[in-house]
């Protein structure tokens, strides 16, 4: 699939139209996400209640591939239990670096338009950043980046 | 005829000379305009490297043999194609390194340590690529020594009077790129390096993106150091150049410590070899070094005037036709500047537009450029930058603007 055809069909939609965007005020849970090489920042806030996710919200400045998949990620997460959470992200981060059998794309339903992103290794960490801050919110580790330790696809390609 | 018609009229053929660019990326001609970061091989350098694989390798100044003394002969005709190429007074003058970064460390190292102390300064600019910041940051935490940065103005130029404010007789160095990798702004080395001079700094200039594009002479110039990499001007990877004053190389001390870099070697003292081999430890990148030298002819016979020209008009066509584009905002508009463009189109992160540039075949370059002090100073995380050279043409120019416009579409 062209990249073009990646962006036509989700990410567009979710760009022009973002779900779930803003901030909660106070907060159960929250994290910053930044990616310093494209200079992404973005913020995730939720509140759990009972180990469900009653309320997510997602807000930044981003390239289109990262807002895209922050608001696709929010529309996933809203309503559901913080281990569904945890297993969609795990789900997540093996179809964009490619580690996902096809079936499997199945449970992603339409982020599996992120599988797509294997071929552009250099965006990767695009897509994965909300998903990066999303545990990070749910660990409360309150800052996360894509460089360093905190690297959620260590060894990906990067703008050096 | 003059040699500018000629080459005009030679134009398809230079750019036949490329094979790398007679392919299709996603069903699209390559677009090439990342010369900036990486430049394309002619067949001819191409044909040069096989043929010293398969038929001349040997390693140089250790064989007696025939083979051994042909490597090592072509090897110094490279050293010798260079020297000339920058109008050295000598081929002593060139060390070979692995590039840019490589040289720049070694004069951190072998210069920098030797002469520098703790209150002495150094300084660069805002508009240095990182190779030039690191390591005398690097440095500047070794010795204690003071790193001073010239400002530059909203279209791109050096501020040239806060520069004259900043050098004092604590300035050791004046370390500056010739033109800016993002910018493209051709800063005034010649006047930068006799103010320098004036207050007894020495100067280094970087010119990872000048002598790709431009004739150079380092004489002119007077500069005492003057550094590129070979495969930003049509030579392979792994092989860069420095240029030093020989009286400097001779007071240096080595960078690194190996074979043929000696004269003699015993438990109670080593004696170091004459420059160049001084900076030349270990068996060097002898087939790359020869890939620059045949680089070196093939832009010769062309011409770099012929070159530089060609790029200036090409340049000026394509600012002109991208400033066509609606929401578009160029960053570096120095009136003089070289093929080196950078901008954003206004709703579209950087990334995406090279994402979606590739779908059409052009490839641009996007994201900091390893500049970020200039990323800073625009305040932008990113930019796109389209880079020219000498198989570029407008037609190149033009498939860029109307997949920008389409990307624009996309996004509306
Ligand atoms: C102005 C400038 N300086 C230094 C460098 C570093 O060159 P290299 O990576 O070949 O060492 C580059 C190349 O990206 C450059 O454009």
């Amino acid at each position: 699939m062209s990249s073009k055809q990646i962006y036509q069909e989700v990410i567009l939609d979710h760009c022009k139209k973002p779900r779930n965007w803003g901030k909660i005020d106070n907060p159960t849970h929250k994290a910053e996400g930044i990616n310093p090489l494209c200079g992404d920042h973005i913020w995730v806030t939720m509140n759990v209640r009972d180990d469900t996710v009653d309320d997510i919200q997602y807000e930044g400045e981003s390239c289109a591939i990262c807002m895209a998949s922050g608001s696709m990620m929010t529309t996933k997460i809203k309503g559901g239990s913080l281990v569904a959470a945890s297993k969609l992200i795990d789900d997540f981060r093996a179809l964009t670096t490619g580690a996902l059998e096809n079936t499997e794309e199945k449970t992603l339903g339409s982020l599996s338009i992120f599988s797509g992103i294997r071929d552009l290794p250099s965006r990767v960490k695009c897509a994965m950043l909300p998903w990066h801050t999303l545990t990070a919110a749910i660990n409360s580790q309150g800052e996360v980046s894509t460089e360093g330790d905190h690297d959620p696809v260590p060894g990906s390609g990067t703008d050096k | 005829m003059s040699q500018k018609q000629s080459f005009k009229k030679d134009i398809e053929s230079a750019r036949r000379d490329f094979p790398v660019l007679s392919q299709l990326i996603n069903g699209c001609p390559l677009t090439y305009l990342d010369s900036g970061a990486s430049a394309q091989m002619p067949q001819s350098v191409v044909e040069r490297l096989n043929n010293y694989h398969a038929k001349e390798h040997a390693n140089i100044h250790r064989g007696v043999y025939q083979l051994s003394e042909r490597a090592t002969q072509e090897y110094e005709d490279a050293r010798k194609k260079i020297s000339e190429f920058l109008n050295a007074r000598k081929a002593e003058e060139i060390i070979f390194t692995r590039g840019t970064t490589n040289a720049i460390n070694l004069v951190a190292n072998s210069f920098g340590r030797e002469f520098f102390k703790a209150g002495d300064e150094i300084i660069i600019s805002y508009m240095e690529h990182h190779s030039n910041i690191v390591p005398w940051q690097m440095l500047c935490e070794q010795l204690g020594t003071k790193l001073k940065v010239v400002p530059i103005s909203d279209v791109g130029e050096l501020d040239m009077s806060v520069f004259g404010e900043l050098l004092n007789e604590r300035t050791k160095l004046v370390a500056i790129t010739h033109v800016s990798n993002v910018l493209g702004t051709v800063n005034p080395v010649n006047e930068i390096t006799a103010m320098a001079h004036d207050c007894g700094a020495k100067v280094l200039i970087d010119g990872a993106q000048s002598a790709p594009h431009m004739p150079v002479d380092v004489q002119d110039i007077d500069c005492d150091f003057y550094v590129f990499s070979g495969h930003k001007m049509c030579g392979p990877t792994g092989i860069g150049v420095l240029y030093a004053k020989m009286d400097l190389l001779n007071r240096m001390r080595p960078y690194e410590g190996g074979g043929d870099m000696i004269l003699s070697v015993s438990f109670d003292k080593t004696l170091y070899a004459e420059v160049p081999a001084k900076f030349e430890a270990g068996t060097p990148p002898i087939a790359a070094a020869i890939g620059l030298g045949s680089a070196v002819d093939y832009l010769n016979n062309i011409g770099m005037s012929v070159i530089h020209e060609y790029e200036q008009s090409l340049t000026k066509y394509a600012m002109d036709s991208l400033r066509e584009v609606s929401d578009l905002k160029f960053f570096g508009t120095s009136p003089t500047k070289s093929g080196v463009i950078s901008f954003n189109v206004k709703g579209i992160h950087a990334h995406d537009m090279g994402t979606l540039l590739n779908d059409y075949g052009v490839a641009v370059r996007t994201g900091h450029h390893c500049a970020q002090p200039v990323m800073e100073r625009y305040k932008v995380p990113a930019t796109t930058r389209a880079s020219l050279y000498l198989y570029n043409t407008r037609d190149d120019i033009d498939v860029l603007v109307e997949s920008i416009r389409k990307v624009q579409k996309l996004f509306n």
